[in-house]
């Protein structure tokens, strides 16, 4: 023991560093800080296995954009622990970005970035930031066919800034073509300079930390006033403070394990990131989609009105950076206890509430057309030959089901066309057929009579409340007189020239007698050269 | 010994206030100089591809009589402007069509949306996105979705049998395609 010490002393002498390391394992921490507090040291945890398996992996891992994917199959495939190392490393990540929130949700709700601890927050604000983009360059870093339109998809995102959003753009994938030179900076951003910057603004964070201390659990009546706030801390400290090792670090410790242990059971059971197509951007069978902890931006941008989508693409980062920044600036004093700060607690309700349902849709992506959706069978048609088996193959063939759902078959792009029947006169239908609608294209032009005589057919049967059934119906096809063809047929069609609309129970379609009839529609289906 | 004086000189006052700003104000000059020497020469690395312009150069496709009339095809070809490292990652994609005996059209795979890939549908004649659902016509006209602006086209020739198309960028915005 003796030498130890006396080492220890020596060491101490020549660098300092034994009694500071000394001075701040001990340092009192305010009593009350208990299991809400493990959140911080937990993240720090992720980050620090994220450096060590992304070291480890980095020996095998190749930042070539012809050799990427190659090394990423052969680390998963093939290397010994490799798919468990990148397992660890996915799993890691995914944690991170969940401890990440619940700390900063914590530190939210209890009101701990008032006085002085405002820049703790400006700084965790910085970390989440660039733990997203960690998170972010991580997926691309995979290269497969996702992470390359990932990237495009940036690009274009990154292409609506105004003035320089080409440049931009350019800047961002290193060219004007996604490429070797996007992944060479991916590799660059993700292994060197968000590193650095993660490590300096933790070293920046831990020092706010034991500068301000942790923030005592709040009390209901008793606010923060920054005259008398730190006097007061240093007397609670004083008075009552306990060792931050091992009091604090213990229950620190016990969290982190168990954080531990479920990445890699994640890691063992679930494994990495499957990876997708080879990264060849002549593939189109491509489906991009970020990891989960984006879906909701994803969610966002598909669902926004689309005249939005430019501002929104780049006002959002915008916005959000410049709330968080904010929020210690605003409020720096007063109750901390979420029971008084009701506007802040429905805040977090409401965002976090959006969120989730956000994610829950781009988990759905009811938006993406399924082009590979399974086509009606003759138990749903109702039939097995005749005009309106024959309408449903046109509905097969022509693309309707990727965007229309069936009976549980086909898209959600559009609406749900079960019980359009009960809907939509056939009249109605024809006109949105022929016309088109709101997101749905003009089928007019690629239709022949026969073909849309059958469709509509079809599409009569489908009746909850009516009493025709498919073969009912086939049996007894109306005779309607012929259509001279093409997309004009509306005008040769006796009666009425354009039906109109029951608004109940056609919620879709409320605009499209206003939309459809005027010249323009007209002119844009007639005057479209097929191109082919 | 020189700088120990110095110090001396600057604890007891003696040296001239004006000196000391100057010295202090030329030390942050050097440490200026030092950083900017080493790194302009960084930066314009690191921005250099921005202002890289694609060559533009014709690449064959494939011989005229593959295609037949009316026909939408995806062909792929090496981007000419490809790094040597570049693997599958140099490859292009395009949709080309024949439309007359020596007239093709050729659609650019990305969406105007985000880019995403179009694939074509040769029933109803469109083609779909799988991102957000953008739907264009067989003449690359927006039938559907939030694409904002028709599918971009390759410039295409026939030379010697062999059907061309001119490389291009990944479309990025409206206006860089109008250029």
């Amino acid at each position: 023991m003796k030498p130890l010490k006396k080492l220890l002393q020596w060491l101490d002498d020549r660098t300092g560093l034994v009694k500071l390391i000394e001075a701040i394992a001990v340092h009192p921490a305010a009593p009350g800080v208990k299991w809400k507090y493990v959140f911080g040291s937990a993240v720090l945890t992720t980050f620090i296995m994220q450096v060590v398996t992304g070291i480890a992996l980095l020996t095998t891992y190749v930042s070539s954009s012809g050799s990427a994917y190659e090394s990423l199959q052969y680390i998963t495939h093939k290397a010994p622990l490799g798919a468990f190392l990148r397992g660890m490393h996915y799993w890691g990540a995914s944690m991170m970005v969940v401890l990440l929130t619940i700390h900063f949700l914590r530190v939210f709700l209890m009101g701990s970035f008032k006085f002085p601890r405002e820049l703790n927050w400006i700084s965790g604000v910085l970390l989440m930031a660039t733990t997203a983009a960690m998170a972010f360059c991580g997926q691309i870093m995979r290269w497969d066919q996702n992470a390359v339109f990932g990237m495009v998809v940036v690009a274009r995102m990154a292409g609506h800034v105004p003035l320089i959003g080409t440049w931009l753009a350019h800047f961002i994938i290193g060219g004007d073509v996604v490429g070797s030179y996007t992944l060479s900076r991916i590799f660059d951003l993700h292994v060197f300079v968000l590193p650095i910057l993660l490590a300096s603004l933790v070293g920046l964070h831990l020092h706010l930390v034991l500068r301000n201390g942790v923030s005592e659990p709040p009390v209901p009546g008793r606010g923060v006033d920054p005259a008398t706030y730190r006097s007061d801390y240093r007397d609670m400290l004083r008075k009552e403070g306990v060792p931050f090792w091992p009091t604090v670090v213990l229950r620190d410790f016990v969290f982190a394990l168990g954080v531990v242990l479920v990445v890699l059971l994640l890691a063992w059971v679930v494994g990495p990131a499957e990876l997708d197509n080879p990264p060849d951007p002549s593939l189109i069978n491509a489906r991009p989609r970020p990891d989960w902890y984006f879906w909701w931006l994803f969610a966002l941008l598909a669902l926004l009105p689309h005249a939005l989508e430019n501002y929104f693409m780049v006002l959002t980062p915008l916005v959000i950076g410049l709330v968080l920044f904010s929020v210690p600036l605003v409020s720096n004093r007063g109750e901390r206890h979420p029971a008084r700060r009701p506007l802040a607690v429905a805040a977090v309700v409401f965002i976090f509430s959006g969120i989730a349902a956000l994610t829950v849709a781009g988990w759905n992506e009811n938006w993406s057309p399924r082009v590979n959706a399974s086509p009606l069978t003759a138990d749903i048609i109702g039939a097995s030959s005749g005009p309106v088996y024959e309408g449903a193959m046109v509905f097969n063939k022509m693309g309707c089901l990727f965007c229309h759902t069936i009976e549980g078959h086909g898209g959600k792009r559009g609406p749900d066309l079960t019980w359009i029947a009960d809907q939509l006169t056939r009249d109605q239908l024809t006109l949105r057929i022929m016309n088109g609608a709101y997101n749905m294209p003009v089928f007019g032009r690629v239709l022949s009579t026969a073909q849309t005589e059958d469709l509509l057919d079809f599409l009569s049967t489908r009746k909850k409340f009516g009493f025709a059934t498919g073969k009912q119906q086939s049996a007894v096809r109306p005779s309607r007189p012929p259509h001279p063809g093409g997309i004009d047929r509306g005008r040769a069609r006796p009666g009425p020239r354009w039906p109109t609309i029951p608004l109940a129970g056609a919620g879709f379609g409320r605009r499209c007698p206003a939309a459809h009839a005027s010249p323009e529609m007209v002119q844009r289906q007639g005057s479209s050269p097929p191109a082919g | 010994m020189k700088i120990d004086d110095n110090n001396r000189a600057g604890r007891s006052g003696a040296e001239d206030p004006g000196r000391r700003r100057f010295l202090v104000r030329l030390s942050v000059a050097v440490g200026s100089l030092i950083a900017t020497m080493a790194g302009l020469p960084v930066i314009g690395y690191i921005l250099l591809p921005v202002s890289r312009k694609m060559h533009r150069q014709w690449v064959s496709v494939g011989p005229a009589e593959r295609f037949t009339v009316g026909d939408t095809v995806l062909v792929s070809f090496e981007n000419p402007s490809a790094t040597p490292w570049a693997g599958v990652t140099g490859k292009t994609g395009a949709w080309v069509r024949r439309v007359g005996d020596s007239n093709f059209i050729a659609f650019v795979l990305n969406c105007s949306h985000l880019g995403c890939p179009v694939r074509w549908e040769a029933s109803p004649k469109l083609f779909f996105c799988p991102c957000h659902g953008s739907v264009y016509y067989e003449d690359g006209t927006v039938a559907a979705g939030p694409a904002p602006f028709p599918l971009q086209r390759f410039q295409v020739r026939v030379r010697g049998g062999q059907v061309e198309l001119e490389s291009r960028p990944i479309p990025i915005t409206e206006a860089t395609e109008r250029e």
